[in-house]
């Protein structure tokens, strides 16, 4: 278990301090893999620093399995250091040394026999699918297969805790879904707790387990990815989340005015999110069902996945008598959903050509 | 051109070689370590101690302003004292490796600033100690860049070894003053010119290669 206290980090800039950090409170449980979400300058790089005290945080305390880290001597650090792997946005491999070498670095460090070290660095690049490129140069391989050495390294002196500091921003998004899944494959296989930094939403949604957005030095929101994403409260987690999550409206229904009243020869706009198993009810037809005098259009719908929870959002415009559309709405509140009001718009007569 | 020209370019093509191989030996010895201080110990680095190494730059810029011809000459007593002469390959070797020394140090410490600072930062982050990032990450990362740097540093001992044949250093550039300008004879200075154009070109292309086969990246 990770325990972040009360972190501080305060660097002397040209133009007097500059605080990085401003109090960081986060648990990370053992097993669990926590993304850490934010814009370039939200201090989450130096957040990631201060784990492995690769960074001193200027206050705060930084426990793993009970021990306090900022408390260690340099020695014990080093040994410390030894149970927590770290991957790269740039990698940071050895240019000189060959695929194999890179791997074995960590064990050179630790002073282990060169039978023993072929015993462990041979398992670890068939487990990130490289045992071809042993001898290989990093300058001969390509960005996907660099960040799988630096992943195999990371895992070669046995840590419990994996960092990856951008691992993939600097991947096309297909070599980041390959490398994403190794990370998740290895999360599981080796329970590892694995702790990742991105300015990327994707890539929460697609491994995370729990999520921190942290703006400006401090956290605005934390909670498990599920919530977060089906119920931000921070604008800039919106902001995050509105990347992946294409909220527009129909052409016909776009820049028309929104009431919060019927207007006469209006729609009723309602957005509904599904969870879990009520992603794959036939929620939406059995509503139609009973209630034939409404009018339902369905005006945008997408089935995606969070981690490995479906979850699937739709906007449906109704029309009909008000009695009628509040029971078809008490009809989609009996059911396990959740519902937002957009509110009632005019549908407008629009070209095909309008965007 | 006159049979006596082989056997005198011969032997003062020996002791060039001789001089400039041995003080780059012993320069190298001190200067690589002295080259990874000016660097580890300056400010965000990881044996960061400013003091030492504003003491270290210091004392490598004041030994690199003044000139090899001075250099020799203003370090005599010293010379006197290690070799216990002051004249000959021997005594002409200890201000050239004075000299090559600080240059040395500067281009290492460049060579390893090229290390890319993430390369440094995982190694910390793997647990290793100052020492063991010396050893096994910024020598070996800036390996090509040092050998390079190194080719450079022989083709000015070459050129510094000839001025030390005004201290009767012996070595090529005694021959050319001695023969082919005291004694007019411009078939020996002829001679050593191009024997010292040969001498640099092969010291080159060797740093080059060697260079090119250690270059990974």
């Amino acid at each position: 278990m990770i325990e972040l206290k009360g972190i501080e980090k305060t660097y002397a800039g040209e133009d007097g301090p500059v605080h990085a950090l401003k109090g960081i409170d986060l648990t990370i449980q053992t097993g669990e893999i926590y993304g850490i979400i934010g814009l370039s300058g939200a201090g989450k790089s130096t957040l990631i620093r201060c784990i492995n005290m690769l960074e001193r945080p200027t206050k705060g305390q930084v426990i793993i399995d009970g021990r306090d880290m900022t408390k260690l001597s340099e020695s014990e650090l080093r040994k410390a250091r030894k149970e927590i792997g770290m991957i790269f946005q740039h990698f940071n491999l050895l240019s000189s040394s060959t695929v194999y070498e890179n791997v074995a670095f960590p064990l050179r460090l630790a002073h282990m026999d060169e039978a023993e070290i072929q015993k462990k660095v041979m398992p670890l690049l068939e487990l990130v699918g490289l045992s071809g490129k042993a001898h290989q140069y990093p300058a001969q391989l390509s960005g996907g297969q660099k960040q799988r050495v630096g992943i195999a390294r990371a895992l070669a002196s046995g840590p419990k805790i994996l960092l990856c500091d951008e691992a993939t921003s600097a991947l096309d998004p297909q070599t980041t879904k390959s490398i994403l899944g190794l990370i998740q494959d290895i999360n599981q296989k080796m329970h590892l707790t694995v702790v990742v930094i991105t300015h990327e939403m994707q890539v929460i949604k697609d491994i995370c387990d729990k999520v921190a957005v942290i703006d400006g030095g401090v956290i605005a929101e934390k909670g498990t990815v599920l919530d977060v994403f089906t119920n931000p409260q921070q604008p800039l987690t919106k902001e995050f989340i509105s990347v992946l999550l294409s909220n527009d409206l129909p052409a016909a229904f776009r820049g028309g005015e929104v009431s919060d009243t019927p207007v006469p020869g209006s729609y009723l706009l309602v957005r509904l999110t599904f969870i879990g198993d009520s992603a794959d009810d036939p929620v939406l037809a059995g509503m139609i069902r009973e209630n034939p005098d409404v009018e339902t259009t369905m005006l945008f719908g997408n089935l995606d996945q969070i981690k490995r929870t479906p979850y699937g959002r739709m906007i449906v415009g109704m029309t009909g008598e008000p009695a009628a559309i509040d029971r078809a709405l008490s009809y989609l509140k009996s059911k396990n959903l959740s519902m937002e009001m957009i509110g009632y718009v005019k549908r407008r007569e629009v070209s095909g050509d309008v965007a | 051109m006159s049979p006596d020209i082989v056997p005198l370019i011969s032997k003062a093509l020996g002791e060039t070689v001789y001089m400039v191989f041995v003080a780059m030996i012993i320069a190298t010895i001190i200067g690589i370590p002295l080259g990874v201080l000016l660097h580890t110990t300056a400010k965000h680095q990881i044996l960061e101690c400013m003091p030492l190494n504003r003491v270290l730059a210091a004392v490598v810029n004041a030994v690199r302003s003044i000139p090899f011809i001075i250099l020799m000459v203003a370090i005599i007593p010293f010379t006197r004292f290690v070799v216990n002469t002051s004249i000959g390959t021997t005594a002409a070797m200890v201000p050239l490796i004075i000299a090559s020394i600080p240059f040395i140090a500067r281009q290492v410490e460049t060579s390893i600033k090229e290390v890319p600072e993430g390369v440094v930062e995982a190694a910390e982050a793997m647990g290793a100690s100052p020492l063991q990032i010396i050893w096994h990450v910024m020598l070996p990362e800036a390996r090509a860049s040092i050998a390079a740097q190194l080719t450079t540093v022989i083709i000015s001992l070459v050129g510094e070894s000839a001025m030390a044949g005004a201290i009767g250093g012996g070595g090529l550039g005694d021959l050319a003053i001695r023969y082919g300008y005291q004694r007019f004879r411009a078939d020996v200075m002829l001679a050593t010119v191009i024997v010292l154009i040969i001498l640099v070109q092969l010291v080159q292309f060797a740093g080059n290669r060697i260079a090119k086969t250690l270059d990974k990246r």
